[in-house]
């Protein structure tokens, strides 16, 4: 933990246990008494809204597993069974289904605010790594517990991104028959995704462990990333950022319950009500959108295994960004040229999540007189992307020129305080008549 | 927060994008929906008369394999209360039901092994499944020439436009074919299924059946009454959903209003 521990047991018992295991101390120093930057804005709520999710999704999770068959020819059935018969079934499947969208919306918007603020770099590498760890599990999970449903997305998704192994050269088929533990998708495979869906969260729940440990050890970044110097520049969590922190809650769950009850089925795709049949291949293959962007960086490369290595480099690149972003700077308040990359970078991910969802061949509306169709734009949209990490990032720390930082948090937030102060004070005064 | 509904906005725009659109295709047309909004609940007599639509005609050809008569009488079911004695009755268990036993009654199924290891028909009960008209897939598509009549469990989850894809579908037969359509025997063109081109021959014509409340059977009627039955039973719980909903709203708001006080309280002397 950063700084020596300020607990101190006041009762017999408190004592008695600090001095054999020093857990309450642990809890103390890591969300009581933990120094915060002061400056944090709501984009650092996301962490806290992401361990609410994850707690989400293994209570609904386990109540569901006591009530769904991991069998072909019952899983549909039971997954019926559970929105028609289990009391309150058709509450907990649809928060675990939603849920998992929701779990991929936070966990976008954590990321994206680490790359904006420069939360990767020194002293937090190990952190971002494991964040970027987290984020391929919670993938693995969700892909397999899109598949536990047995409709037909479930099957053809598992079809194709299990076939997707069979590109590698040699080992591609042997790897393929060992996913499936068989020759094709089948009975075994849906046991061992369930049972493997099951594994993953928990394994999740560790890695968030190392995750809030790394955390603890520098501290938080902040939107200025200018490093803690005083301690003026911090604010106990407790009550500050609980009381923050809670309020950016409520208000996610807000979101999160207004799907729940009025809009269960607008994250999910139609086909996945029709049950598998592996006779009858759907008109449109696609996976659930937090997978999209990938499925569009797949499809850009014309052959299968170069798309495949595009695909996992496209994670891949994320574990190394520490290294490839030059900037001593780290937030890109202050980066005036890598704030426009980045803007730009958005939208290359909103624009290669779209190009996933649509059909390659389909001309882009408002482009299509161009030329442009949807495999073009992905192809544009995967350089970018790549170049992004391994060539803007890494130029532009030589050839940027910063703005002025602050001296430090408290001068910032000061700063910003009076500006504020003075807009406030000139709309007070009555306007000059024109 | 802005910025979240801004990118779920735009993540939901190219879901919506993604429907599957075969060029010639029709969209179904809009229909008002007792159920629509965030306050809709079903029509019990519309839902009570689709049902008789249902069994007197799709189900020679189509079953529901996941409904059991007992879903007729559950809380937010058509036959949740039922008339005894010039007064409507609630009852908690539906398989004490009388109505959903009659109904049940009206059908047959193979009972358990009796003690002779002999098995006999016996009526349904409210726990047995609505009967199924095929005994496995074959059957199904040797009796359709080919083309297997889908479960209507789920439907209106199962197809994008829900009701009102299967209001336009039943009524959808009326279209003039493109002139280079060729049509196989047996199929038949309808714009809103996908592709245009369906093996169900057109179902309803005014006055197919008569309904026991005395409604007049158009075709129009039945559409919209078997539509709505559909909706009612792919998503039986969705008058639970939409009032736990309201609740839970309310609740979360007040919420959020006492935290955000509270925030601005405790983050009242300090500058940031
Ligand atoms: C004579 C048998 C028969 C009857 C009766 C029948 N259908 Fe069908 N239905 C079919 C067949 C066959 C298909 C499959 C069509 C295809 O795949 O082209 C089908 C398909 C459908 C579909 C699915 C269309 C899609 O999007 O794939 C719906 C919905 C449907 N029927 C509703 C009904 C309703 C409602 C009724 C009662 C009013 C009904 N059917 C009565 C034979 C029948
Ligand atoms: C990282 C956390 C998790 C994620 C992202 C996740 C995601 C998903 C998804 C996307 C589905 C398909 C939902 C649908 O369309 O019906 C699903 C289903 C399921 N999940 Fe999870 N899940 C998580 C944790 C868990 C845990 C911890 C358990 C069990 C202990 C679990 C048990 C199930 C079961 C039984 C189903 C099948 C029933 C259903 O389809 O609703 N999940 N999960």
């Amino acid at each position: 933990m950063s700084g020596p521990s300020t607990y101190e047991p006041k009762t017999g018992v408190t004592r008695w246990l600090d001095s054999r295991m020093p857990i309450v101390r642990l809890g103390w120093d890591s969300f009581v008494d933990f120094p915060t930057p002061r400056n944090l804005n709501y984009w650092y709520t996301f962490g806290g809204i992401l361990s609410v999710c994850l707690v989400i999704q293994i209570v609904t999770g386990i109540v569901l597993a006591m009530h769904y068959v991991p069998h072909v020819d019952m899983a549909f059935a039971s997954v019926q069974r559970i929105d028609r018969d289990v009391n309150y079934g058709w509450l907990i499947r649809s928060i675990h289904a939603v849920g998992a969208s929701m779990f991929f919306l936070a966990v976008y918007m954590h990321i994206f605010r680490g790359l904006y603020y420069g939360s990767y770099k020194a002293p937090r590498e190990l952190l971002w790594i494991l964040g970027v760890v987290i984020y391929l599990l919670m993938m693995a999970a969700a892909f397999m517990g899109y598949v536990l449903p047995w409709g037909q997305m479930s099957y053809w998704g598992a079809m194709v991104i299990t076939n997707l192994f069979g590109a590698l050269p040699v080992i591609g088929q042997p790897v393929v028959e060992w996913l499936w533990g068989g020759f094709s998708v089948g009975n075994e495979t849906l046991n061992r995704f369930f049972s493997l869906h099951y594994l993953i969260p928990f394994l999740i729940a560790g890695v968030v462990g190392l995750h809030i440990w790394a955390l603890h050890v520098p501290g938080n970044n902040n939107p200025t990333g200018i490093s803690v110097k005083t301690k003026a520049d911090t604010l106990p969590f407790h009550p500050y950022y609980t009381t923050k922190d809670g309020f950016g809650i409520v208000l996610f769950f807000i979101i999160f319950a207004f799907f729940v009850f009025y809009w269960p089925d607008a994250l999910g795709h139609a086909d996945n009500y029709i049950p598998a049949d592996p006779l009858v291949t759907p008109s449109h293959i696609v996976p659930e959108w937090y997978l999209l962007p990938f499925y569009a960086i797949l499809r850009a490369v014309p052959n299968t295994l170069g798309g495949v290595v595009l695909m996992f480099g496209a994670i891949g690149v994320l574990f190394i960004l520490p290294w490839l972003d030059t900037s001593k700077v780290r937030s890109m308040r202050y980066r005036p040229l890598a704030r426009w990359f980045f803007g730009f970078f958005v939208i290359a991910c909103l624009g290669l999540g779209w190009a996933g969802a649509e059909n390659p061949d389909y001309p882009v509306p408002g482009l299509g007189a161009i030329g442009v169709d949807f495999l073009l734009m992905g192809r544009v949209l995967t350089i970018y992307y790549f170049a992004y990490f391994l060539v803007i990032l890494p130029v532009l720390g030589f050839v940027e020129k910063p703005k002025a930082r602050p001296a430090s948090i408290e001068a910032a937030v000061l700063e910003e305080a009076a500006a504020r102060k003075g807009r406030a004070s000139k709309a007070a005064q009555p306007a000059p008549a024109e | 927060m802005k910025t979240i509904h801004a990118l779920l906005a735009a993540a939901l725009g190219a879901l919506a994008l993604a429907a599957p659109a075969a060029a010639a295709d029709r969209s179904p047309e809009p229909h008002q929906f007792s159920f629509d909004g965030p306050f809709g609940s079903y029509d019990r007599a519309a839902v009570q008369r689709g049902f008789q639509v249902y069994m007197e005609v799709c189900s020679a050809c189509h079953g529901m394999e996941h409904m059991r008569f007992r879903h007729l009488g559950d809380r937010g079911g058509p036959f949740e209360e039922v008339p005894i004695g010039g007064e409507m009755v609630r009852f908690d268990n539906p398989n004490d039901n009388p109505v959903v036993m009659a109904i049940a009654a009206e059908y047959m199924i193979d009972g358990e092994p009796d003690e002779f290891g002999d098995v006999n028909e016996r009526p349904r009960i409210p726990a047995d499944p609505f009967p199924y008209p095929y005994d496995n897939v074959q059957q199904g598509r040797a009796a359709n020439a080919g083309a297997y009549p889908p479960d209507l469990s789920v439907i209106t989850k199962a197809r994008y436009g829900g009701a009102e894809y299967i209001r336009s579908l039943m009524l959808g037969y009326d279209y003039e074919p493109p002139a280079d359509l060729e049509l196989r025997a047996g199929n038949y063109y309808n714009p809103y299924m996908y592709g245009s081109v369906i093996a169900m021959p057109p179902q309803l014509q005014d006055g197919l059946i008569s309904y026991e409340d005395g409604t007049e059977a158009t075709a129009e009627q039945m559409a919209e009454d078997v539509a709505h039955f559909f909706a009612w039973a792919s998503d039986p719980h969705m008058e639970s959903r939409k009032s736990m909903g309201l609740m839970v709203m309310i609740y979360l708001i007040i919420l959020a209003g006492l935290l955000f006080a509270t925030y601005r309280q405790v983050w009242s002397k300090i500058e940031h």
